[in-house]
């Protein structure tokens, strides 16, 4: 999973970053359990860098806090996300980021769905499998040099 | 007649991994475990508790994804994402590392021996199924590389009592294989399933087998064979289908060989046991649920066994690290 020198998507339509979340007086109360919520599972994503480009998943709309959906009772988090182009490449690269990153953040009692956003790739369909099968995961994040370009993605830029 | 799975003992099996699988040896004394942590541990019962009784380290690389006993019981064999087998060979309390078995290109996602013990079956992330043949000198060599599935093979499983092969793939189908001169070839394809299947269990005599998947369905399938000489295909039907109970992808099926309960191990952290209904046609066989634990687990069951001998006990391990040891019996 090289990233050449070639650009599969050259010229991406970047999209404004969101705001910082807002505290509210709930958030600081220590006596109060608050649940997981969408947003804050966008937040954990939200800056995940992109494969090919020097910009987040957020700037590139690969991700959208509207596509995130979190049942903290059920513990279940899905999220669905969009490549830049339909033939994306690195579609599978994001998703797994995205999983990992969910992964090493959330509790363990999470179950973690990520999928293509309905319609939007070519190979929607084995990718999802692929994303889903948690044997093939554990596989792959047992590859060390898979495992360094998921971490490159993953770790905080200084902008 | 109500049933309940009580639970007998809980064990932190592989801490800070997963569980992968759980096997138990023919004698039922002895559970074999494995997980991410590259290690196998050999659990035995030492008055009322379980205890670890040695751990196999140092013979994988990476994550051991299953383990299989030999009928004899004095050999385990594991399969690896490192690419090989080990087998391993009991002295006394202790095992030492006998053979490594390489070969396949990537990830090894199973073993099992055939019923003799002369043949033992593995398979791969690289779609190809392999039977070795193993010789008085405890030497193995590879008979057979059978390519019939388009994806990586999940499992594989040999029948009771028949050199008769069956695997389990990524591509939806399961294959039935026989040897025919020398060779192994797949005789059947069963389809049905729409998504991964995970697992397979043949029931005590052979003549159906019970797979599950991703798809969240567990499927039972019966053989109607006719006596057509060893080159005439296979035909393996679906009779019945288990639809609507489980929440998440089914990773285990478990036919017990004693009690002809059906044990199940999902992604929603239950475990699940199913009876057949005795009045049902066999040709069109009822099956309902008749014992759950939702939470059985805190994390996704990877795998459910029944103990061979001791009729009614279970063993599941899962995401969590645990195994866990359930009675089935009816409820008091």
């Amino acid at each position: 999973m090289s990233v050449g020198a070639q650009l599969e998507n050259a010229n991406p339509v970047i999209f404004q970053r969101t705001g910082e979340r807002l505290q509210t007086a709930t958030d600081e109360d220590e006596d109060i359990h608050d649940p997981i919520d969408d947003r804050e599972i966008f937040d954990m994503i939200r800056s995940i860098n992109d494969p090919e480009h020097p910009l987040s998943l957020e700037e590139l709309n690969v991700v959208e806090q509207i596509r995130v959906k979190v049942n903290d009772e059920e513990s279940i988090v899905g999220v669905e996300f969009t490549p830049t182009i339909p033939h994306c490449s690195m579609a599978t690269l994001i998703g797994l980021s995205i999983k990992v990153k969910l992964l090493r953040s959330l509790p363990d009692r999470f179950k973690i769905d990520v999928h293509i956003t309905p319609g939007t790739h070519a190979s929607e369909e084995a990718v999802n499998k692929q994303l889903a099968d948690k044997e093939r995961v554990a596989a792959a994040l047992e590859n060390s040099s898979l495992l360094e370009v998921v971490n490159q993605c993953l770790s905080t830029r200084n902008s | 007649m109500k049933e309940a799975l009580t639970l007998v003992h809980r064990l932190s099996a592989h801490p800070d991994s997963r569980c992968w699988f759980v096997s138990w040896n023919p004698t039922g004394t002895l559970l074999a475990s494995c997980g991410g942590d590259k290690a196998i541990r050999i659990w035995g019962r030492e008055g009322d508790s379980w205890v670890c009784k040695t751990v196999l380290q140092d013979g994988h690389q990476r994550t051991v994804r299953k383990v299989a006993w030999s009928p004899c019981g004095n050999y385990l064999a594991s399969a690896s994402f490192d690419a090989t087998t080990c087998i391993w060979k009991k002295k006394g309390d202790d095992f030492e590392s006998l053979t490594v078995l390489e070969g396949h290109e990537n990830e090894v996602k199973c073993v099992a021996w055939a019923p003799s013990g002369n043949l033992l079956a593995t398979c791969s992330r690289d779609k190809s199924v392999w039977v070795w043949e193993v010789d008085e000198e405890d030497e193995y060599e590879c008979v057979t590389v059978v390519n019939s599935h388009t994806q990586d093979v999940k499992h594989v499983v040999w029948h009771p009592t028949q050199e008769l092969l069956a695997s389990a793939s990524y591509d939806n189908n399961i294959c039935i294989y026989k040897e025919d001169d020398d060779d192994w070839e797949c005789r059947a394809t069963l389809q049905g399933h729409t998504s991964t299947v995970w697992a397979l269990s043949f029931d005590a005599a052979g003549q159906r087998l019970a797979s599950c998947s991703d798809d969240r369905t567990v499927k039972i399938w019966k053989d109607y064979s006719n006596e057509s000489g060893p080159g005439g295909d296979l035909t393996w039907k679906c009779i019945c289908t288990l639809s609507g109970y489980h929440g998440r992808t089914v990773y285990d099926v478990a036919w017990c060989r004693l009690t002809g309960a059906l044990a199940t191990a999902c992604g929603d952290d239950a475990v699940r046991v199913f009876k057949e209904d005795e009045a049902s046609d066999p040709d069109k066989p009822v099956f309902s649920l008749s014992a759950q634990v939702a939470k059985a687990h805190s994390q996704d069951v990877n795998c459910v066994s029944w103990n061979p001998k001791e009729a009614g006990i279970l063993a599941s391990c899962g995401d969590d690290g645990e195994i866990a040891i359930w009675r089935f019996q009816e409820e008091a």
